[in-house]
């Protein structure tokens, strides 16, 4: 109970470092909202494909910097950095396997299920109130 | 330091030391927050799993469209979401105030920041409940799914049952972090930090704030983005 009052270092910090943080998080979800507009115009499979994956780089570099600077794990001892993210890394495993298992699941069911794959090709007729009413109506 | 940092790494599992050079507590809410990100994880990878097994997905930028106070037919995509998310990333620096200013033991900062950072927090509460009321006026809910898939054909309800349920789940830590931040500002008000000579139980309120952030992060570019 009465260790506390010894101070843990708090090496590093401060309003400029707050202020940076800041600004580079503001900057990357402008440049995400960039991306996110630019990409309603595009049709391209391969292009909005590569529009997505920036925008989920542009992700993680703000969740390092929340991780890092505000939630100031950067500034603390190795140790403690390596046992809260080397168990993350099970998200590597986590991410891939379970992505590719849902889209091997769609290409069998496709080349399988004709039910399913005929499904997916019906258009929708436009409902009264529907959403697709207002669409048209714009 | 670069002489203090080996002179400590060398010997900091010999005993008698603390190898994190964290508190307890903190410690643990860091773990905890590790498991709450795989519980997160495990939410969004199920919901990319059931969309990459898919073949059509209703377009974000049509169903989350409106905007408070704007006409009925208005088109403004990402606008609104943006506000939320610049909401969150202004309390999340209003936290990072607060906690400095525990460090300091500046009594009085702490208290602006923490009010402003639960200011914050109702804003971004009151927004999502803005959504959800429009989305549910829409006829969106849990099992219901009035929007169809981008190239025009059905949607299932996968779409609404995940976003409720994601979204949902991350409207409650947003909800108890502003609890947890009225406690601490009480407990600030009431000077029991001043009698303990520390701060740092503004510093795990801060960690758990800082949390609900970043899933907000990841929720944005899942469901709003991408």
């Amino acid at each position: 109970m009465s260790h506390t009052a010894t101070h843990e270092a708090h090496s590093g910090g401060g309003t400029k470092e707050i202020i940076k943080v800041t600004i580079i998080l503001s900057v990357l979800t402008i440049v995400e909202l960039i991306l996110g507009f630019w990409m309603m115009g595009i049709t391209e499979p391969g292009f909005r494909l590569a529009i997505k994956g920036t925008i989920v780089i542009l992700m993680m570099a703000k969740a390092f910097y929340i991780v890092a600077y505000f939630m100031h794990l950067k500034h603390e001892v190795k140790n403690l950095i390596m046992t809260i993210c080397v168990p993350l890394f099970l998200f590597v495993w986590f991410i891939t396997a379970f992505l590719y298992d849902g889209n091997s699941f769609k290409t069998l069911r496709n080349r399988y299920d004709k039910h399913f794959k005929e499904q997916s090709t019906i258009k929708v007729p436009a409902k009264a109130e529907g959403h697709s009413e207002k669409k048209s109506a714009e | 330091m670069s002489t203090t940092t080996t002179a400590t790494t060398t010997n900091l599992w010999g005993g008698g030391k603390s190898p994190f050079n964290v508190e307890y507590g903190k410690l643990m809410m860091w773990y905890f927050l590790m498991s709450d990100a795989f519980t997160f994880g495990a939410f969004l990878i199920s919901y990319g799993t059931i969309r990459f097994s898919t073949n059509g997905w209703p377009d974000p930028n049509e169903v989350f469209r409106s905007f408070p106070f704007a006409a009925e037919g208005v088109h403004a995509p990402l606008v609104f979401v943006s506000v939320m998310t610049f909401i969150l990333i202004i309390s999340s620096v209003t936290m990072v105030l607060a906690v400095q200013a525990g460090q300091n033991m500046d009594k009085k900062a702490v208290v602006r920041n923490l009010i402003l950072t639960i200011i914050g927090g109702i804003a971004f509460l009151s927004c999502q409940a803005w959504e959800w009321n429009h989305l549910f006026h829409e006829g969106a809910w849990w099992g219901r799914n009035p929007f169809m898939n981008a190239d025009g054909t059905a949607s299932s309800t996968n779409f609404t049952n995940y976003f409720f349920t994601i979204t949902g789940f991350h409207g409650f830590h947003v909800f108890s972090g502003v609890i947890i931040n009225i406690i601490m500002l009480i407990m600030t008000l009431a000077d029991k930090f001043e009698q303990r000579g520390h701060y740092l139980m503004i510093e795990k309120a801060g960690l758990y704030w800082h949390f609900v952030d970043l899933v907000w992060v990841f929720v944005f570019t899942c469901f709003y983005l991408i």
